[in-house]
């Protein structure tokens, strides 16, 4: 039953983000994005681990999902490419290095554990998760705090337009 | 019967190629950022199963650490591209040639 559950999202995971990657529209690309990491948070849940399904999908599928659509529809693309590569000698060394990290990583994953672990007993609710983060993880937490204030004072220094000739333009005006 | 460890890591092993191949052969930013994203999410989900059979909180921790990191990274991300688009008129990483000399 449980197995069957998995086989079906991680069949759509897998056909999502397929469709992420040839896709032609980015607004296309970012909705099956989306269903990419929907899949990933039910996953998540049958992991046992309920918290981090539910940060997934406020955090990724809903923050910085709408982030990028918002910017996909800010920029209005006029010429969307079917398959954009540039050139097929690069194309088919970008194949062959994909199927390079896909063979490493199967044969790392071979090679890793033990194949027999136990399940274990679910752990990853939110009281558990609060215990660690204010407790042994207290300074990466900060530093993570840090961390997106500065991707905030970036992201508006990037993006500020002069505003001084537009100032001085209005007053003439 | 349950899912075993391996399966979750198999899938997590074809998820990040399938973003890997996004990187390596397109050429649209948004697009190679989002299989960036998918790499990421590769990667939380090993985590996530590595800490479900260990078992260890530690890796659900360091998947919201990760969630963070991407959050920053895809804000000044997306501002780099709405610049260059600014001055460019494209997203096309073959015409962002400004750091080559």
């Amino acid at each position: 039953m449980e197995l069957t559950l998995f086989a079906l999202v991680a069949l759509a995971a897998v056909a999502s983000a397929l469709m992420v990657v040839i896709g032609k529209n980015p607004v296309y690309s970012v909705l099956f994005l989306v269903t990419t990491f929907f899949c990933l948070a039910i996953l998540y849940v049958m992991l046992g681990a309920p918290f981090v399904a539910a940060l997934q999908v406020i955090v990724y599928a809903g923050a910085i999902m709408v982030l990028f659509l918002f910017v996909v529809m800010l920029l209005n693309l006029r010429h969307p490419q079917k398959w954009d590569a540039g050139g097929s000698t690069r194309r088919w060394i970008g194949f062959a290095t994909a199927a390079g990290v896909l063979l490493v990583s199967l044969a790392a994953v071979k090679g890793a554990f033990d194949p027999n672990a136990p399940l274990q007993p679910e752990m990853g609710n939110a009281e558990s998760i609060g215990m660690a983060l204010f407790t042994r993880f207290l300074l990466p937490f900060e530093i993570g705090s840090i961390l997106l204030l500065a991707a905030i004072i970036g992201v508006v220094t990037l993006l500020k337009r002069d505003n001084s000739k537009v100032a001085t333009k209005g007053g003439e005006a | 019967m349950k899912p075993t460890l391996e399966m979750y890591l198999i899938l997590s092993a074809v998820l990040f190629t399938i973003g890997v191949t996004g990187v390596l052969t397109r050429r649209n930013a948004l697009i190679i950022f989002m299989s960036v994203e998918l790499m990421l999410n590769a990667a939380n989900l090993t985590l996530v199963a590595y800490s479900r059979f260990l078992p260890d909180i530690s890796g659900q921790i360091f998947v919201f650490f990760v969630m963070a990191v991407a959050a920053a990274e895809v804000a000044v991300g997306l501002a780099i591209i709405v610049a260059i688009f600014r001055q460019k008129e494209s997203v096309d990483i073959d015409k962002v040639n400004l750091m080559k000399w």
